[in-house]
Formats: C-alpha cells, sequence, structure tokens
C-alpha cells in the first residue's frame, strides 16, 4: 500500500510458545491505515495465535507490538480496545436479546434523568446506533426489535458498526463470511471497503481464497508459526498463495 | 408449519403476528381465563361472587406477597440465565433470625428502633447464602441449579437449628403492625411489596445493572467482552434474590407473630411458577417484572380459587407445577420458531 505512511500496527518478531509446540516464531506483521489484510494459512498456522496476540488475549513469549508509533504492551482484551484494536466474533459478538442500540451502547450505557432517578437514555442510544449505520450504509427497517429478529450478516454489520462507534482503529475479523449467504457476504465485503476508505485497518482472516482477493490489499500466509511469504494482493495469484500456505 | 415457509422465512412479524400477540400477552388472559372461571363457579355452586368479593381480593393480595417477594428476586436470577432453589428457606430463615432479635433487643430498645435493628440484622443475614451462592456460580463456576440446591439444604438446616426445630414467637408492636395493619384499607404487606416491586422493576428496567443482567442472560460471552463485569452482577444477583426472600420471611414473621423455619418451604415453587408464566424463559434472557406480577397473581388466584371452591388443597400443588411445565413448553415452542426466523 501505501508504504510512506506509518504503519497503524506493526508487531516485531513475535514469538509464542505453547508447551513444546512453537505457535509463533519471529513472526513480524505490519497494517497500515485503510489496508485491508488478509491473514492466511493452514490450520495451525498461528494465525489465530497472531490475532490473539495482537488483541491482547495473551501477551507475546517476545518480539514487541508497536501501535500508532508507538511500543504497547496489551494487558488484555479490554485494554487492545480501549486503544481501537476491536475484534468482530461471528458468535460471541451481540446479545440476541437486547436490540441494536443497546448492543451498540452494551458496557457504556449512556444515563439521563428521569425527575431525578438516573436511567439508560435508550432513546440516545437509538439514534446513534442508528446514525453509526447509516454512515455505513447499513439499513436496518427498525432498531428496536431484539437482534434475534436479524440476519447472520446484518448482526455481523451491527458488531462491525458498534466497532466503529467506539473509534476502532484496526478491526480483526475472524472468518467474516463464513455462514452467511451470497447476498451477505457481498454486503460485509462492501462494509470492509466502507471502513477501509475511513481510514480503519483491517486483518482478514479467511479460508476462502475467493474473498481474501475479493476484499484484500495484502496477503500474508503463515506456515507452522512463522511468516512463510507475503504478497500485494493485485500482484498475486491464488496458485502461489497455496503454494505458500502448503509450503 | 409448511415446508417452504421454513426454506425461504419470511420476516417474524407476518410470520406470527398474531400467534406472537397471544403468546406475548398469554399470562394476561391465561389470568383473565382464570377469573372468569372461578366467577362463573362460584356464581354457580354457591350464587356468590368471587371477583366481587373485597374480602377475596385483599385475600388474593396477601396470598401472593409472599410468593411474589420471591419471585421477583428470582425474575432477575432467572432473566440472568440461572436458578435460584434457596429462596424458600432463606425466607424460612430470615423469619427466624427477625424473631430472635426482635426478641432479644425489643425490651431495651422498643418496638421501632428494636424493629429496625432486627430488619437490619436480618437482611444482612439474608444477604449471605446468596453472596455464597453467588461465588460459588461466579467464581467456582458450578452450576446455578447444584449450587443453589446445595444451599438449599444448608439454609434449611440453620434455619432449624437457629429456630430449635420448631416455631420462634416473636413480640413485637411495630412488626405484627407490619404483618397485619392497614393503610386506608390495603394491608401493610401489600404496600411494602409494591414498593419492593416499583424498586426492583426501576432497577431491572431502567439501569444498567438491569441491562446487564438481560446481556448475561442473553450471551454471556457476549457480556464479558464489552466489558460488563459479569462476575460481580452474577453475585449481587443472588444476594438481591437472597435479600428479596430476606424480605418475604420478615413480613411473615410479622404476619403470624412468628418465625418458622418451614415458612417459605412452598413458595420455591410459586416463586419459579410466577416467574416463567409471567413470560421469561428458564433459558434466560428475558422475564419482566410486571409479568412476574401478573405470574404471582395467577398462582394465587389458583391456589385462593381452588381453596374457595373446596378442593383438597394439595391439588394447589399439582395445578401450579402443571402450570409450570405448560408455561416452559410453549417458551420452548417459541424458541423455535424463533431460529425457524432466522
Amino acid at each position: 500500500m501505501n508504504d510512506m505512511a506509518a504503519p497503524l500496527l506493526e508487531a516485531r518478531k513475535i514469538s509464542k510458545r505453547f508447551g513444546g509446540v512453537h505457535a509463533l516464531e519471529d513472526v513480524d506483521f505490519r497494517l497500515y491505515p485503510g489496508e485491508v489484510v488478509a491473514l492466511a494459512g493452514d490450520n495451525g498456522a498461528g494465525k489465530s495465535t497472531l490475532t490473539k496476540i495482537i488483541s491482547g488475549v495473551f501477551p507475546p513469549d517476545s518480539g514487541e507490538i508497536a501501535f500508532d508509533g508507538s511500543h504497547v504492551v496489551l494487558a488484555n482484551p479490554q485494554d487492545a480496545r480501549t486503544r481501537g484494536i476491536e475484534t468482530i466474533y461471528q458468535d460471541l459478538a451481540l446479545a440476541d436479546n437486547l436490540d441494536v442500540g443497546a448492543n451498540v451502547f452494551l458496557g457504556r450505557e449512556p444515563m439521563t434523568r428521569w425527575f431525578g432517578l438516573p436511567v439508560i437514555d435508550r432513546k440516545r442510544m437509538r439514534a446513534e446506533a442508528a446514525r453509526t449505520l447509516d454512515m455505513l450504509d447499513i439499513g436496518l427497517d427498525r432498531l428496536d426489535r431484539p437482534v434475534r429478529a436479524l440476519s447472520g450478516g446484518q448482526r455481523q454489520c451491527v458488531a462491525i458498526g458498534r466497532a466503529l462507534h467506539w473509534q476502532a482503529k484496526v478491526m480483526i475479523m475472524d472468518e467474516p463470511t463464513a455462514a452467511l449467504g451470497v447476498p451477505e457476504q457481498r454486503k460485509v465485503l462492501a462494509l470492509i471497503q466502507s471502513l477501509k476508505a475511513r481510514g480503519v485497518g483491517i486483518v482478514f482472516i479467511s479460508h476462502n481464497l475467493h474473498d481474501i482477493f475479493a476484499a484484500s490489499d495484502r496477503i500474508v500466509v503463515l506456515r507452522r508459526g512463522i511468516n512463510a511469504g507475503e504478497r500485494t494482493t493485485a500482484q498475486a495469484n491464488p496458485d502461489e498463495i497455496v503454494r505458500m500456505m502448503v509450503g | 408449519m409448511s415446508a417452504p415457509a421454513a426454506a425461504h422465512p419470511r420476516p417474524a412479524e407476518q410470520q406470527s403476528n398474531w400467534i406472537g400477540w397471544i403468546a406475548a400477552a398469554r399470562a394476561w388472559l391465561f389470568l383473565i381465563v382464570l377469573i372468569v372461571g372461578f366467577e362463573v363457579w362460584s356464581q354457580i355452586a354457591f350464587q356468590a361472587t368471587f371477583v366481587g368479593n373485597l374480602f377475596n381480593i385483599s385475600s388474593i393480595a396477601v396470598f401472593a406477597v409472599a410468593p411474589l417477594l420471591l419471585a421477583i428476586g428470582q425474575t432477575f436470577v432467572i432473566i440472568s440465565g440461572g436458578i435460584d432453589l434457596s429462596v424458600g428457606f432463606t425466607m424460612g430463615f430470615a423469619a427466624v433470625i427477625v424473631s430472635h432479635v426482635a426478641n432479644l433487643v425489643t425490651p431495651s430498645l422498643g418496638p421501632v428502633l428494636g424493629l429496625l435493628v432486627a430488619v437490619v440484622v436480618t437482611v444482612a443475614a439474608s444477604a449471605l447464602p446468596g453472596l455464597v451462592n453467588g461465588l460459588l456460580i461466579a467464581r467456582l463456576r458450578v452450576p446455578p441449579f447444584i449450587g443453589t440446591l446445595g444451599m438449599y439444604g444448608v439454609v434449611r438446616g440453620v434455619a432449624y437449628l437457629l429456630a430449635g426445630g420448631t416455631t420462634v414467637p416473636v413480640a413485637n408492636d411495630a412488626l405484627s403492625y407490619i404483618g397485619n395493619g392497614t393503610i386506608i384499607g390495603i394491608p401493610v404487606v401489600v404496600l411494602l411489596t409494591a414498593l419492593a416491586m416499583l424498586v426492583l422493576h426501576y432497577l431491572l428496567s431502567q439501569t444498567r445493572f438491569g441491562q446487564y443482567t438481560y446481556a448475561v442472560g442473553g450471551n454471556r460471552a457476549a457480556a464479558v467482552r464489552a466489558g460488563i463485569n459479569v462476575r460481580r452482577v452474577t453475585v449481587l444477583l443472588y444476594i438481591l434474590s437472597a435479600v428479596c426472600a430476606g424480605i418475604g420471611g420478615i413480613l411473615y414473621a410479622g404476619r403470624f407473630s412468628a418465625g418458622a423455619a418451614q415458612a417459605g418451604e412452598p413458595l420455591l415453587l410459586d416463586s419459579i411458577a410466577a416467574v416463567v408464566i409471567g413470560g421469561a424463559s428458564l433459558f434466560g434472557g428475558s422475564g419482566t417484572i410486571v409479568g412476574t406480577l401478573i405470574g404471582a397473581l395467577i398462582v394465587a388466584v389458583i391456589e385462593y380459587g381452588l381453596v374457595f371452591i373446596n378442593v383438597e388443597p394439595f391439588w394447589q400443588f399439582v395445578a401450579v407445577g402443571i402450570v409450570i411445565i405448560i408455561s416452559v413448553l410453549v417458551d420452548q415452542s417459541q424458541r423455535k420458531g424463533g431460529r425457524v426466523d432466522e
């Protein structure tokens, strides 16, 4: 991408062992603002270990992470989120029984007063959620119903909208198009482009080469815990990526 | 449900507009059907009115107080996806404690101050089983059903031990007034329970704590990820439930001028019945205080109505048990409907 800009997120020489297993060994990873990087690799290649380290789930054994130009230690996922590193999980994202506004604001509800009593400001939650979703061109007819009533793709959009609302600068998406119908997959891929235009850096994990080529700017391949190669998507071809993945 | 509907799900409103409406209003409808049923029976059998009789209304209200107090605490716990089986004996435990403490301090402090001390001590004591339940469930990941079943045994035993295996008479005028007095014709126990209901309704529907209760029951993992201190919420939920039961015990001691370990024994079933009839799901995530109120009224009308029409009182358990099972079945079928809509 734009090699002149400073990386938004940079992981240098990351190593992680689980018992005797080298999950990651001296892995380097960079992500620029407004860039979509696909993280490719076979099962056990270290994709999820790397994303968990980036999102603060566990610390690396060695190596360091720089975010927005300064060295950071991510103590826990909450710490990473506060800095603007969000992971979009497919199933863990939303409370099905709450409406869209309540989900966008979950854990950070705005309060107002009603005859002196503090009460949750549901009107504001809905209005602000609607504004964020409109910004991303996510059309939901009604925001006052439990998200249970939404489709998988719509829920994914709400989860992404929530991350954006809370100023996420890096979004890690683990198989964001899995288990979605084709129109919904297109919607999520379009949403990724819209986030890109807003300068969000996206780490995109997928097994689906078609999606990887459709969505990403750069492909980073991991194999058995090491960097197996890296290509600009426009100059790569699927066979080459598969060869790097299987070695 | 037809196969094409499952293959191409239509929006939820179109598919089950009136079914959904009936399901949502089922508690109200059931209450109305019950009242009409008892009224008709009463007119035919005794040529007397059932609902038109103020004594009946007042009796049903007083009847509903203790199960309702247990049920509003239970509502929070069930919404969060848990269950509290220890509430019945926590109520008895509290009834015994408030009697002992009131007897101990009333001679030196007088009835009002004595009652105040007894109430504070009892509320604190009844929070204890809730705290232990909460810690077991939140910290040690004991399933709520098992953790609170164990606590059921513990508080039961402790309550009987404290009572010396018998009932503890209590002499405190202020406590008796709370149990049997009226204000403008309305029993004080009913007014106090209404107040507790209002406070808990506010807590559940308007505060972050209430919102987190729903979130924990809807998707615990999402609640954790949203930065909600789920363990703390869980501990507070079981303390809340236990304290509600404790207040139920205090009102019981006031009403009967005695504390008994078995005060709340039959009420566990009633409280769970009120919550699930009121529309809460035993799978967590849904329920309201208003729904629980309707549920508790249904239970009270069934129980009082059966006595009124001279049915053997043991049929009450059968009726309430059947109503619980039917409510859960309705809830389950609603859930399956929800899946198809996705």
